[in-house]
């Protein structure tokens, strides 16, 4: 199969704005979805646990 | 260092200097009628090197299996020497570069003193070599601490930090030799370039095998980030250095790309190492230390996920943006504009949830200078992105583009946030490295502080007259329609400037020698503590100073 650039330039075209969006939209959804918030919480304090050690 | 490794790990450390070494003795040989060979002598020379350090410490015993208890801390902390030697190196260059543009005779008639030559010295010395020193350093720090599991075995974060410094190396010292392959940022030639990408995949490999074994369920996002650092870095590297050598005898090699698609392949590079070297390994440090010094947690970390994709997607777009008004497509150009505009938002999305999270320790600030530091680079981030989506702008860049603006934006960039970040990183993280209560002498940390920040502030102002007057002067027509400025008529015009850049450098220069010597009394200090501590738990109780106390 040959692609003349037109095409190649198309598909390049549309196929990047499509999957940006798309990404952007999965991105956001997992961002602020309700219940991860207490898994973020959590993750963002954990810096200030006890750090001298590795855990067990 | 050594006596850290087991007996096995000693082994495999002779092993694979060993066959450095021969690679040097390979290169050597077959390169003796080039600079070639003579880069085959800095890798011998370089690897009995080790081979001499790690057989003098061969026979000491193995250490306990206590050590796995502890974190792996002692890459970081050479690491942390390693980055400020390049630091002081490279930014020296950097005065000297700047210098010979104010007075060109201070090349004393070296050839490897000349413009062309010193200047990579710099770019490379500071980025490479500080900046990433510094990564490598606290990317094994915060990857422990925030997965809270040891890394994965002793040797390996060695050879990444050695193997990583023999790069640096053979860039410097190729530079000075006249050996380049004409790409910014990407100088070096191609056995330097393979080097780079076996010691970076164990870097990588580092970070997934203490992933693997990690105690915290989450993956805290300064991994992200630093991970972000490594992966694409390697892809970068990787496509930007496909060449082919002369011979295999021979340092020159050609690009395996051509005309307009080299040109878009470099600036593909070079603003994804500007996206990935210089922002999201940095913006790891800062996701880390700023919270830790400032005992709060990051405003949001929402933001701080969601403002990671975005860095990660949109950056890979921006590249074409360096090549406005060239034979590139006129599409591929508007395309990274647009992307390069749209880029604002995550990252002011990052510099606003940095600020955010000090709101409420603004005491702290002001009187924590570390703090400041932390401060300080997070506002120059979101002003400098905000002046690099500006500058991608067409209309703006064909007045700034080739003028000294882009050198004074790269430098509020380079000066204000990456090195601010990692200067105010190490001054947090050398006290917790070497277990004291502070930095030698926090008096330093404020005037090192202040003169980074004056010189900072002197060096892009000089530019931004500098750059603007430059671009105005090019495109000044008379009333006969032709150039009311020669060129040399807008080099008489800078000069000023230059002389103002240099003072800048030197103040920001003569700050990372305080903090060097600071953080070399640091560690002198932890190591009088030492013995000290020691000698009192044997010693009887001491006899009274007072009599009768």
């Amino acid at each position: 199969m040959a692609f003349d650039h037109q095409t190649l330039v198309a598909f390049s075209k549309s196929w990047g704005l499509f999957y940006l969006i798309a990404l952007a939209a999965a991105v956001l959804v997992y961002a602020l979805w309700p219940s991860n918030r207490k898994r973020f919480d959590q993750a963002k304090n954990s810096i200030f646990d006890k750090d001298d050690r590795p855990g067990e | 260092m050594v006596s850290g490794l087991t007996v096995s790990e000693r082994r495999l450390a002779l092993v694979v200097s060993g066959l450095l070494a021969v690679c040097g003795l390979a290169m050597a040989v077959v390169g003796r009628n080039d600079l070639l060979g003579t880069h085959g002598f800095v890798v011998l020379a370089f690897s009995l090197g080790i081979i001499a350090l790690v057989a003098s410490r061969y026979l000491d015993p193995e250490p306990s299996e206590e050590r796995l208890s502890h974190y792996y801390d002692e890459p970081t902390k050479v690491g942390i020497v390693l980055a400020m030697v390049w630091a002081v190196v490279g930014m020296f260059f950097g005065v000297w570069v700047a210098a010979l543009l104010a007075w060109p005779d201070l090349t004393f008639d070296a050839a490897w003193a000349s413009f062309g030559r010193i200047r990579p010295v710099h770019t490379s010395g500071v980025i490479f070599g500080f900046g990433g020193n510094a990564l490598i350093a606290t990317s094994f720090h915060v990857l422990q601490r925030t997965t809270r599991a040891r890394l994965p075995d002793q040797f390996s974060p060695w050879f990444v930090l050695i193997g990583y410094n023999l790069f640096c190396v053979l860039a410097a010292s190729g530079y000075f030799m006249g050996l380049t392959q004409s790409k910014e940022y990407a100088e070096p030639e191609w056995y330097a370039d393979l080097w780079l990408v076996i010691v970076w995949v164990v870097y990588f490999l580092i970070y997934i095998r203490t992933l693997q074994r990690r105690k915290e369920p989450h993956i805290y996002v300064a991994n992200w980030y630093y991970m972000a650092f490594i992966l694409v870095v390697a892809i970068l590297h990787i496509v930007n250095n496909l060449a082919v050598p002369v011979s295999l005898g021979h340092a020159k090699s050609y690009s395996l790309f051509s005309g307009v698609q080299d040109a878009m392949t470099q600036w593909w590079y070079g603003h994804n190492a500007v996206a990935f070297f210089l922002t999201a390994g940095f913006l790891g440090m800062m996701y880390y230390y700023l919270p830790k010094r400032a005992g709060r947690p990051i405003f949001s970390y929402r933001l701080s996920i969601i403002s990671f994709w975005g860095i990660t997607f949109m950056y890979m777009w921006a590249g074409s943006h360096h090549l406005h008004y060239t034979a590139l497509p006129q599409w591929v150009q508007t395309l990274g504009m647009t992307f390069s505009v749209v880029l604002l938002v995550p990252s002011w999305a990052s510099a606003g949830n940095a600020l955010a999270t000090l709101n409420g320790a603004w005491h702290k600030v002001r009187d924590d200078a570390t703090l400041r530091f932390m401060m300080v680079a997070a506002v120059f981030y979101g002003l400098s992105t905000f002046e690099g989506s500006f500058m991608a702008i067409r209309a703006v860049n064909s007045l700034s583009h080739y003028t000294d603006w882009t050198v004074g934006h790269v430098h509020a960039g380079a000066l204000g946030w990456v090195a601010m970040i990692t200067f105010g990183s190490l001054y947090a993280l050398v006290p917790w490295m070497w277990k004291q209560e502070r930095m030698y002498s926090p008096a330093l940390v404020e005037v090192h502080f202040w003169l980074a920040l004056t010189g900072t502030i002197i060096y892009v102002f000089a530019m931004w007259n500098s750059g603007i007057i430059q671009g105005l002067m090019w495109r000044t027509y008379n009333d006969s329609g032709t150039l009311a400025y020669s060129f040399i008529d807008s080099l008489v015009a800078m000069h000023p400037y230059y002389i103002a850049r240099t003072v800048g450098g030197l103040l920001f220069f003569a700050g990372a020698v305080v903090a060097s010597y600071n953080i070399w009394m640091t560690i002198r200090m932890s190591r009088r503590a030492e013995p000290a501590v020691q000698g009192a738990a044997d010693m009887p109780a001491a006899v009274a100073i007072v009599p009768g106390e």
